[in-house]
């Protein structure tokens, strides 16, 4: 990795309480990492899964999603909802050998501006201590291997004729990869 | 109905009523001392003797326990009548001649002298002033060394007013009647000093005499009942206007002090008002009204001095906080508009400390925006109604507004001193002559440049201004943000200033943050006006967030039913689909996210809409 990489966290934001944490944030001249992009969503319990899981593999280090407090929320529930989400998805991306630490829910109110800068800091030094994720580029070596792979079995079906048993176990390995990233 | 003369007037008037009833109504007075309007009649002090004639026959009957009758003739001061009383006075004398009750009725009905020897047999209580003799020259007190065991001091005349009072009307029974003749007296049970006296007083208000001491009852000083407005600074009944300009201006009573609340007695209040408008069985009423908008305008607590130590208050009697102060010096307030300290002197030297809990970091770190005028007018009006010296102490001096700054130029000519600096402490510890016996003011003079030491006599404390103590569960009911010092966020500082997070709740006034009154004003103005649009458009505009279901591709799992917090999703039986109702949906996409088959959207935050917003935000290089 060249030495400019910084980390690239995406966060999503509650409407109702983090969003406007930081919108008084920036009103209060607070200044906090600059590679967190925010997307605005009405409640936290709007956040898919799928969506963390697509910031990742869109080249995201990091994921952080901003709810209200428990028992504060807009919605009146959304964000406990978002909590179960949050302890599954925590599982699975252990699973898939991606950091817990990439991915950090936090409950900021409405007042809280100084809480998002510290959350955000604290989120990006975490993320540059863990280094780059580089799912695209794992992608696009998968990709090449795939490529080689299936280059290899031609050519040994050409020379053979018949399909080298070593070889379809890694071929079925790198399937399984494949369909993660799907 | 009946007739009766009564000294030759005649009167008609119902057939339950007793003659003095009616002889007072007619404006007659029959002194008495034993009648009450919460007891029954009793004849006991005798006092109220007329003399009746009926069907040819007079007698003498107390006019208290005689009802009323078909052609009676009444004298109510005859001088067959006068002459018992004064008799009456007389033997009342000898027993207690301390009584000023009872010498005021000798003078009245002309007894210069009492003849009797004192009665009571315990002559250690005479202290040969011949007082038992002579009307005018009589003792005003008893002597210091009477029997404690006994209730009623040398001044009972036994009229039992305490004893039925006690025990009729209060439902307590802590006094009664011991002895006969000449040992009858009034005490507690066995001369013990009484566990079920609860100190109301009822049985020294009653006393004709005023013989009776409450702590010979029960030895505990009566706790008093601190008026709320009057900040502790006057007492209050259990019974009592709220403040002078309480609207509704009528009594409340307070249950946790009101006797009829403790033993369901007294009710004296009820049988004083001649209107009939105390009701003890009123309960709190919980009403529900719909409305469409809220504003809330909880208001402001002021800071407890208290967690500033370091200024003395609760420790030294004459620090004050600056609204018992505003009580001083009110003309309707406990000391009618004169400032004295709490042993009654006038100040010589006054200092207002300022920024008591603001703009601390050991407290609140807010400036509380109205202290600094208030203390002003305070110094102004303590200027104007004691002769005293004025100090401020200040941090900074924060008179912004109109005409505000001018005020303090105004208070500058009026002599008023200025030292800039916060205040270390108050203390009471002297270091030379002059400090003695007055409070002294520690402070860093940061114009002059060195630490003074002030003595005054009084110490006035600005306290600050705090969100109220349920500020976090009015929040939650209304669900609202509050700041982080506690006070009810608005939606936008500049753009949505009375607005909240909640459609229809607006805020006015200190809740929302320390302000002054034309401030509190203009801001429930414009709060009222933010209502009145939602009140006269009569519909509510909804944001266009809302979800809806992709029934092609819905399954019928109704996974997404149970997670809707407004019970906006329905299942269609007949088509096997969920159905979102869209008035009721408000738009949270909990749904959206955790469908299964992606088949419900959301307007405005489609799937598409989010991934897209994903890679343009990490498309940066």
């Amino acid at each position: 990795m060249s030495k400019a990489w910084k980390p690239r966290i995406v966060a999503f934001f509650c409407n109702w309480c983090t969003y406007t944490a930081a919108d008084l944030a920036g009103v209060s001249r607070m200044k906090y990492a600059a590679n967190t992009r925010v997307i605005r969503l009405m409640c936290s319990g709007r956040v898919d899964p799928q969506f963390i899981l697509d910031a990742l593999s869109k080249g995201a280090d990091g994921v952080l999603i901003g709810g209200c407090h428990p028992g504060d929320c807009h919605y009146v529930e959304g964000n406990y909802k978002m909590l179960r989400r949050f302890q599954m998805l925590k599982r699975m991306l252990k699973d898939l050998g991606i950091e817990e630490e990439r991915l950090r829910l936090e409950w900021i109110s409405a007042a809280e501006g100084e809480k998002v800068k510290r959350v955000i800091n604290e989120m990006v030094a975490q993320v540059e201590k863990l280094g780059p994720l580089g799912i695209p580029a794992k992608f696009q070596e998968w990709d090449k291997e795939m490529e080689h792979f299936a280059a290899q079995v031609a050519a040994n079906e050409a020379a053979s004729g018949s399909a080298c048993a070593e070889h379809g176990q890694t071929a079925a390995q790198a399937n399984k990869m494949e369909a993660a990233h799907a | 109905m009946v007739k009766l003369v009564i000294n030759g007037k005649e009167i008609t008037t119902e057939k339950e009523n007793t003659v003095l009833e009616v002889a007072r109504a007619a404006g007659i007075d029959i002194p008495t001392l034993c009648s009450h309007e919460s007891l029954p009649p009793y004849g006991s002090c005798r006092f109220c003797i007329v003399e009746v004639n009926q069907r040819g026959r007079t007698r003498m009957q107390t006019s208290c326990t005689l009802p009323v009758a078909e052609g009676m003739e009444i004298k109510t001061h005859s001088e067959r009548v006068m002459k018992i009383r004064r008799i009456l006075v007389e033997l009342m004398l000898a027993r207690c001649p301390e009584s000023e009750v009872l010498r005021n009725m000798a003078r009245e009905i002309g007894v210069p002298h009492c003849r009797f020897e004192r009665v009571r047999g315990d002559k250690s209580l005479c202290h040969t002033c011949q007082a038992c003799t002579l009307v005018e020259q009589m003792p005003m007190h008893a002597p210091a060394e009477v029997p404690s065991t006994f209730v009623g001091r040398s001044g009972c005349i036994l009229c039992g007013m305490c004893v039925r009072l006690c025990d009729d009307v209060m439902k307590i029974g802590a006094l009664g009647f011991e002895g006969r003749g000449m040992r009858r007296r009034v005490t507690t049970p066995f001369r013990e000093p009484s566990e079920f006296c609860i100190t109301c007083g009822a049985c020294t208000s009653i006393c004709p005499t005023g013989a009776i001491e409450l702590l010979r009852v029960r030895p505990q000083e009566p706790l008093p009942i601190p008026s709320e407005f009057e900040l502790g600074l006057a007492n209050r009944k259990p019974i009592h206007l709220p403040f002078p300009q309480a609207v509704p201006r009528v009594p409340v009573i307070d249950p946790a002090t009101c006797v009829n609340f403790m033993t369901g007695g007294c009710k004296v209040c009820e049988d004083n008002c001649q209107v009939q408008a105390i009701d003890h069985t009123q309960q709190d009423r919980i009403q529900e009204v719909d409305v469409g908008t809220v504003i809330v305008a909880t208001g402001f607590k002021t800071f407890d001095p208290k967690r500033t130590p370091y200024y003395g208050y609760g420790v030294f009697p004459n620090v004050y906080t600056a609204l018992e102060v505003e009580r001083l010096v009110n003309a309707s307030g406990p000391t009618g508009g004169e400032v004295t300290l709490r042993d009654g002197r006038a100040p010589k030297s006054i200092g207002i400390i300022h920024c008591v809990g603001s703009r601390d970091n050991k407290t609140n770190r807010w400036c509380s925006r109205v202290c600094c005028m208030y203390s002003l007018k305070l110094a102004h009006l303590l200027k104007e109604h004691t002769e005293a010296e004025l100090y401020n102490f200040y941090i900074d001096m924060r008179t912004p507004g109109k005409s505000y700054d001018e005020f303090y130029g105004k208070l500058l000519e009026e002599r008023v001193h200025f030292i800039r600096g916060r205040v270390g402490e108050v203390t009471d510890w002297a270091m030379t002559p002059e400090e003695e016996g007055k409070l002294v003011i520690r402070v860093e003079d940061t114009l002059a440049g060195f630490v003074r030491r002030i003595p005054v006599d009084m110490v006035v404390l600005s306290t600050g201004l705090e969100p109220q103590a349920d500020a976090q569960e009015v929040r939650r009911l209304f669900n609202m943000s509050c700041g982080s010092e506690g006070f009810f966020l608005e939606r936008h500082p500049k753009l949505a200033p009375v607005n909240t997070f909640t459609d229809g709740v607006f805020l006015a006034g200190a809740c929302q943050g320390p302000r002054d009154i034309p401030d509190t004003v203009a801001q429930a103005g414009a709060a009222a006006a933010e209502a009145m649009v939602l009140i006269d458009k009569g519909y509510v505009e909804q944001e266009p967030n809302t979800a809806y279901i992709l029934e092609q591709e819905c399954s019928g799992c109704k996974s997404c039913i149970p997670l809707c917090p407004y019970t906006a999703i329905a299942f269609d039986e007949a088509k096997q689909k969920a159905v979102i109702n869209e008035a009721l949906c408000k738009g949270c996409g909990t749904c959206v996210a955790s469908c299964p088959s992606g088949s419900i959207a959301q307007r405005l935050f489609e799937d598409d809409e989010v991934f897209s917003e994903i890679k343009g935000v990490l498309a940066y290089e």
